[in-house]
């Protein structure tokens, strides 16, 4: 398929428009948010189903097959904060903890984002690995962890102890549902997957309509931030645009290191490319109180996430693609 | 009724500190305490969008000193950074001892 039919098929797919959509009923000052608890409740279905999912999955693979894919992952989880927190340092000229603020998002991952792109490879109709979400998971933690140690040591100030910072992100949500739900998945008897199937399965109808509008509500939050771009500067605006490539093409090259398929390799590159939202921001203001929480929410949400759902995951793609040599 | 005069601290602040904030009352000397969620905007301009959530009003009533203590505990540690605001009204209660 050719380059420019790929994009055009992720800008017609129904969750690019649904967040379209999202984005323009904010602009118009529409009164219009999705319920705060529905849309806490869609999330919380979203991250189980794909822990569940990911579990059975899970249970079929062997150690082998998992492990070079789970080493690349922490790698990335490992270097991508630390390619940030240089990058707005150095070239950006930002403080450490404006720095380290950011380098947290950015080295986390967005669950989100990974679902459109596990949506993406799918509707390309190409298979994946199942054990895509256990890279999820292990990817959560370290990039966050590494950012907020190096602010923390930096500016040479105590926020609060790393226990607490670790302990907050072991039992948010993300983590409770999805690495519960990754347990649950590979521990439960085969044979009631075929009970619970049809609500779960992160290919099935129920899921990807969820998925639409949870990215519905994602465009009005997006929205909302777009008036900030002004405020972020050109630096942070080419930044949440260029340093996902990079960490996308990273990323990739790993994944086809690691001996993932194309459509594994696009979804880590994604992974690796997306910027965390919902675990990172309060661990950075609890434990960064001087970064400027502006900069790296506008950036993650009203840069970062847009970019990568429009033009972000077909690239990485596109790059898996021809790296590969498929 | 008898009722005793004690001190209503209320602070308001981002969500993200509640946890804490409930923690260091009690440490400083509060029998128990109230949040809620509220909503609002301040000298700061954040609101609810900056961190998804909205803000927390945490009320405890306890003695003149605790509610010194606390106020001094408060400004000192978030009010440089956080968008946070903490003020003192004088409240009668029934059943002082519990308070203090």
């Amino acid at each position: 398929m050719a380059w420019t039919e790929v994009l055009t098929t992720n800008l017609l797919s129904p969750l690019t428009l649904c967040f379209a959509l999202g984005v323009l009923v904010r602009r118009v000052r529409s009164e219009f948010a999705l319920p705060k608890e529905m849309y806490q409740g869609i999330a919380i279905y979203l991250l189980f189903a794909l822990g569940l999912k990911g579990g059975v999955e899970l249970s079929h693979a062997s150690f082998a097959n998992i492990a070079k894919p789970a080493l690349a992952t922490l790698l990335l989880g490992c270097i991508t904060p630390l390619t940030t927190y240089f990058v707005l340092r150095r070239l950006g000229r930002f403080s450490t903890s404006d720095a380290a603020g950011i380098a947290a998002h950015y080295g986390s991952v967005s669950a989100v984002t990974y679902i459109a792109a596990n949506n993406f490879v799918t509707s390309m109709g190409i298979s994946l690995e199942g054990f895509m979400p256990t890279l999820l998971a292990l990817m959560e933690t370290p990039g966050i962890q590494i950012a907020l140690a190096i602010g923390a040591f930096q500016a040479a100030e105590k926020g609060r102890s790393f226990r607490s910072v670790l302990h907050e992100i072991l039992t948010g949500r993300t983590m409770v549902l999805l690495v519960g739900g990754l347990l649950i998945g590979a521990f439960m008897d085969a044979k009631y997957w075929d009970d619970i199937k049809g609500f779960y399965d992160t290919k099935g109808s129920i899921f990807r309509g969820a998925l639409c509008l949870f990215l519905l509500e994602m465009g009005v939050v997006a929205g909302d931030r777009l008036g900030d771009l002004k405020k972020v500067g050109a630096f942070l605006l080419a930044f949440g645009m260029i340093v996902p490539l990079i960490h996308g093409l990273l990323g990739v090259s790993l994944g086809v290191l690691a001996g993932l398929s194309v459509g594994g390799c696009t979804v880590l590159g994604t992974m690796a490319a997306s910027a965390s939202y919902i675990a990172a921001p309060p661990a950075v203001r609890i434990t960064l109180p001087e970064a400027n929480p502006t900069y790296s929410l506008t950036c993650a949400l009203a840069i970062t996430f847009p970019f990568n759902i429009v033009a972000g995951i077909p690239l990485y793609y596109q790059c898996a693609r021809y790296l590969a040599g498929a | 009724m008898q009722t005793v005069m004690l001190k209503l601290v209320t602070i308001i602040g981002e969500t993200v500190l509640a946890e804490q904030l409930s923690d260091e009352l009690k440490s400083l000397g509060a029998k128990g305490f109230t949040a809620t969620e509220v909503r609002g905007e301040g000298s700061r301009h954040l609101r609810a969008g900056d961190i998804p959530g909205h803000n927390v009003k945490i009320e405890t009533i306890v003695s003149p000193a605790v509610a010194s203590s606390i106020l001094e505990h408060v400004v000192q540690k978030y009010f440089s950074h956080y968008a946070v605001i903490a003020y003192v009204t004088d409240v009668s209660v029934v059943r002082g001892e519990k308070y203090v």
